[in-house]
């Protein structure tokens, strides 16, 4: 059964027909492609379109066509880690019931960077498998632990309480991040590139570890769609149409980790993707997760291939990382979102 | 309670709650004294020992202005600013901390979690990385950026009446953006300007002299009397806005008093030393645990930030094998404090 209850205030979405759904996703489509292309033809050297054929087909005979061949695999990354975190916010805020769940303010991201810098300092894991595995590590540990103190006491886990002990806990890790690096001036500046986030430094070989790890944590998403419909009924609710919720959190919750801590591993922590877009999609497509996590994923590599180029166009000299593009546009938004709640539902 | 009281126990009701009200100011007076006297103790320390130990009869001269061969360099130039400084940021940061916890009602909601100190971070990271600022023009952009961030988070808060919840979630919100500011512009440095920025975003007394001490004294000395002076209606607001405004309280007038006093000392604070981690944040919940309910926190806060900033100072300097800065001292003993802190909130319901 499909359930048309929402999450927040959204109710008067909660479903749109068919045809429009159909609409929004072929546009996502058609969004992907034409950014994909212009992330491949933008940069510091304009190319033609033969060069860019030309580019992804391998050649690299001319300087244009070397520059294409370079710019791929970044456009590659781009959108893996978009969708990734995209799909990962929308399921944390199913699981959490909770419109301002994302894996950068809930300190899921924290957690895989302090992981990650720990792999760096003192077991010198510097290859794409170690930091992913540590990353994952660490943002499972972040995300159970600031979900369990997030809900204890009096109402559960409400958005106040969730944010704060996901931004205390992420002030924590940063002051412990700080601990680890200090001392270590060979490794900050490496460090400090990485924890930016960007997808500037893409290879083949990253991607290649990166992508079957998001696979996965895709498909577990996908299996648990139908379930997190139910969840927005509330857990007994949710149990009393048969649903077994802690099965359908549990199984979302370690996908949703999956998918954020490997992209962060490769890509740095990058805030706001995954609160931004679920919410969006919410508006487009009602708040059904079989329509909801797909078009999250797109509309998430959308997102952060326009803020790919939009920072290789401002800053042409430097580029202007990602992560710092998403969180000029998502933190005005993630305010907007905390203004439109009345005080008491925080 | 006293309604079933037959006549005769009254007397003796009014005696428990007198002797009650005496034993909590004792044991607040008990505190306040043995924190003052820690922060004395800790301070001589700082001042006696270093690469030269002088005794207490030597730093005692230097104080008192006479020439001693050695000391008067040592002493006078290098450890007393540095100690002074200690003692006056970590008051300033222990009372603009428990200021905003007691205002919120929220001993999460101190300023360096809802962003209040990344404004001044930011401001001052772009001053010293991209115009190549130094000293003064630091601080004064710091001031600058502190006060701007307060405000804006303060007027998008304010849509139909304050409500402290959706302030500390835009602080956070705002926090995040100007920690991503923060970060680009430390890209962008050169490699000698990012160790002196790190150490400057978590916050170090290394750079200690009288000019630094100066803007900070006198921001002190303008704001302290006048929010002690208000401390009353101060504790009045932990009531919520409408008890407080039936017991007589401005509840406008001396929450933006507040809101601008701790500002002042909280901006005045990170310019001299950069935003020491967690001071403001823990100040307020040791105060509270240390002199009981229902007491006044701001003296006890300021004596409690001054003893963390100066025990930091000296671990990080002396205790451990490489020299740290205290920002990372505090910020390393914090990190679990928070947590400990927010697992009990949360499990209680319960405010400072």
């Amino acid at each position: 059964m499909s359930v048309a209850a929402s999450i927040g205030s959204d109710a008067a979405v909660a479903r749109r027909p068919i045809p429009v759904r159909v609409l929004w996703v072929l546009a996502g489509c058609a969004a992907l492609v034409a950014l994909a292309v212009v992330s491949v033809s933008f940069g510091m050297r304009t190319v033609s379109p033969d060069d860019i054929l030309a580019g992804i087909t391998g050649h690299d005979a001319t300087l244009a066509q070397a520059a294409v061949l370079k710019r791929v695999p970044r456009t590659v990354l781009a959108i893996l880690v978009g969708a990734a975190l995209a799909m990962s916010g929308t399921a944390m805020q199913a699981v959490t019931r909770n419109p301002i769940a994302d894996p950068g303010i809930l300190g899921v991201t924290g957690g895989a960077s302090l992981a990650v810098v720990t792999g760096l300092a003192f077991f010198g894991l510097t290859g794409a498998w170690g930091q992913i595995a540590m990353a994952v590590v660490g943002a499972a540990i972040a995300a159970v632990f600031v979900y369990a103190v997030g809900s204890l006491g009096r109402g559960g886990a409400t958005p106040l309480k969730l944010t704060l002990a996901g931004a205390a806990t992420s002030a924590a890790f940063v002051s412990l991040i700080s601990a680890v690096m200090l001392p270590r001036v060979d490794l900050l500046q490496a460090w400090q590139a990485w924890q930016i986030g960007g997808v500037g430094g893409a290879d083949w070989a990253k991607i290649g570890v990166l992508a079957p790890v998001l696979g996965i944590g895709a498909l577990l998403l996908l299996a648990c769609a139908r379930g997190m419909n139910s969840l927005a009924l509330g857990d007994e609710l949710a149990a009393g149409l048969g649903e077994n919720v802690f099965r359908t959190r549990l199984i979302s919750a370690l996908g949703a980790v999956l998918l954020a801590g490997a992209a962060t591993a490769i890509a740095g922590p990058i805030g706001f993707v995954g609160l931004v877009i679920p919410h969006l999609c919410r508006m487009l497509v009602g708040t059904d997760h079989r329509w909801l996590l797909p078009l999250s994923a797109m509309t998430g590599a959308v997102l952060l291939l326009a803020a790919d180029v939009v920072g290789r166009v401002v800053a042409a000299e430097e580029e202007l990382q990602v992560g710092i593009v998403t969180a000029v546009i998502g933190a005005p938004f993630f305010i907007w979102i905390v203004r439109r709640q009345k005080v008491r539902e925080l | 309670m006293s309604a079933t009281l037959r006549p005769a126990q009254r007397p003796r009701a009014a005696a428990v709650i007198i002797a009650g009200r005496r034993r909590r100011h004792r044991r607040h007076a008990t505190a306040s004294i043995v924190l003052g006297a820690l922060v004395l103790a800790l301070a001589s320390i700082a001042l006696m020992v270093g690469n030269t130990f002088y005794g207490p009869g030597e730093v005692l001269q230097v104080i008192l202005g006479r020439q001693v061969p050695g000391a008067s360099f040592t002493v006078g130039e290098l450890r007393l600013p540095r100690t002074v400084l200690a003692v006056l940021a970590g008051s300033a940061f222990g009372i603009a901390g428990v200021t905003f916890q007691t205002m919120l009602r929220n001993p999460l909601a101190s300023p360096d979690i809802i962003g209040i100190s990344e404004g001044a971070s930011a401001a001052a990271v772009f001053g010293i990385v991209v115009l190549s600022a130094t000293g003064p023009v630091v601080g004064i952009l710091s001031l600058v950026g502190a006060l701007t961030t307060a405000l804006i988070i303060y007027l998008l808060a304010n849509r139909g009446g304050f409500a402290g919840t959706r302030l500390i979630l835009i602080g956070i919100g705002v926090a995040a953006m100007l920690q991503s500011v923060v970060s680009y512009v430390l890209s962008r440095a050169a490699q000698w300007d990012i160790q002196t920025a790190m150490q400057w975003l978590t916050g170090s007394l290394n750079n200690a002299s009288w000019e630094r001490v100066l803007p900070l004294a006198i921001a002190m000395l303008v704001a302290l009397p006048v929010l002690l002076a208000q401390s009353r209606s101060l504790s009045m607001l932990r009531l919520g806005d409408d008890s407080a405004a039936a017991l007589g309280v401005r509840v406008g007038a001396v929450r933006m008093l507040f809101i601008v006093g701790a500002v002042l000392l909280l901006a005045f604070a990170t310019a001299a030393t950069g935003p020491i981690a967690f001071v403001a944040f823990m100040a307020g919940p040791i105060a509270a645990r240390l002199t009981g309910p229902g007491a006044n926190l701001l003296v006890p806060s300021a004596l409690v930030g001054a003893v963390l900033v100066l025990a930091g100072d000296l671990v990080g300097q002396f205790a451990l094998g490489a020299r740290y800065p205290v920002g990372v001292i505090t910020g390393v003993l914090g990190a679990p404090y928070l947590i400990y802190l927010l697992i009990r909130i949360n499990r209680q319901g319960a405010s400072l």
